[in-house]
């Protein structure tokens, strides 16, 4: 059974750790999550972002955040990918598959997926 | 929406943002009944807001100038014989005790009853995106003469982990996941 003595022994081990990663992140993925996304499918792709970054140990370099509506319902989900100083990529119709492959390529390669991107779908 | 959890997401986000630090998600079940409420102690809504609200040209939203969120609860709601009740109090009349409630009735019987879903996932999703708000999960189910209650409330979470850990560290949701997980299998 599932006790809250455990959270204890997550904080005595996460302790240390915090400390190191303070601004860290240099990367940001965001989700939308409106209605428009939740209903298209986002709350899977959203956590299987979250499972993958955790599982490649990329916590440390990528953060992971829900975002509202950007006004192009018909591409939901939606991921949009912000790194350091360059060009955000806008990833369109996202499953968690994708998500998947995301983080493996692009976050942990650092090549961007160009045929998931909204460029390749408004082709 | 293809699953009740996912309305519950959308809504609690609205509770969020309207500023509220407290969101309470109460879901209770009998045989043939399931009431819903998602309850804030956010800055509430205009009584000229609240009367407009089922309308789906009503938002808050900046995007577009539509708003679905509640409507598409209501829906749900209706198409089983059942309905939603708000109820809102603004901040600026009474910031102790200022917040919004939206009540959902269901016939669970009913054909175009949605099912509920995967709950924790909500749950989890929330914790995720806004882990420095905190909220109470109730899950009351009196099913075949069963009874049975699945609950979750940060604010003992939190006590523990202190400002050192945040909700939305991986290890803090997967214990959240299976804390309820394990809750519900009992």
């Amino acid at each position: 059974m599932k006790s809250l003595e455990e959270l204890a022994k997550i904080r005595e081990r996460m302790q240390n750790k915090v400390i190191l990663r303070e601004g860290q992140a240099s990367t940001r993925v965001a989700v939308g999550m409106a209605t428009c996304g939740i209903a298209a499918g986002a709350r899977p792709v959203l956590n299987a972002f979250v499972e993958e970054v955790a599982k490649q140990n990329l916590g440390d370099k990528v953060t992971v955040s829900q975002t509202g509506c950007i006004g192009m319902c018909r591409f939901e989900p939606i991921v949009e990918v912000f790194e350091g100083d360059k060009e955000r990529v806008t990833y369109v119709k996202v499953t968690p598959d994708m998500a998947r492959e995301i983080v493996e390529k692009h976050l942990k390669g650092g090549k961007p997926i160009a045929e998931y991107t909204i460029g390749a779908a408004q082709k | 929406m293809k699953e009740l959890s996912l309305n519950i997401l959308d809504i609690a986000q609205n509770s969020i943002t309207a500023e509220a630090d407290l969101v309470e998600i109460t879901l209770d079940e009998t045989d043939t009944e399931l009431t819903l409420s998602i309850k804030d102690n956010g800055f509430g809504m205009s009584p000229e807001f609240l009367a407009s609200v089922h309308d789906p040209f009503s938002t808050t939203r900046t995007t577009r100038k539509v708003g679905l969120g509640i409507p598409l609860l209501k829906l749900a709601a209706e198409q089983t014989g059942g309905g939603i009740e708000l109820t809102s109090t603004q901040r600026s009349v009474d910031p102790e005790n200022c917040g919004t409630e939206i009540r959902a009735f269901f016939h669970k019987d009913h054909l175009d009853f949605t099912p509920i879903g995967d709950v924790i996932s909500t749950v989890t999703t929330l914790l995720q995106g806004f882990p420095e708000v905190d909220y109470v999960f109730i899950h009351r189910m009196r099913e075949n003469g069963a009874e049975k209650t699945v609950a979750l409330d940060t604010r003992d979470m939190r006590t523990i982990l202190g400002d050192d850990v945040p909700l939305n560290d991986p290890s803090v949701l997967l214990w959240v996941r299976q804390m309820l997980e394990e809750q519900y299998a009992q």
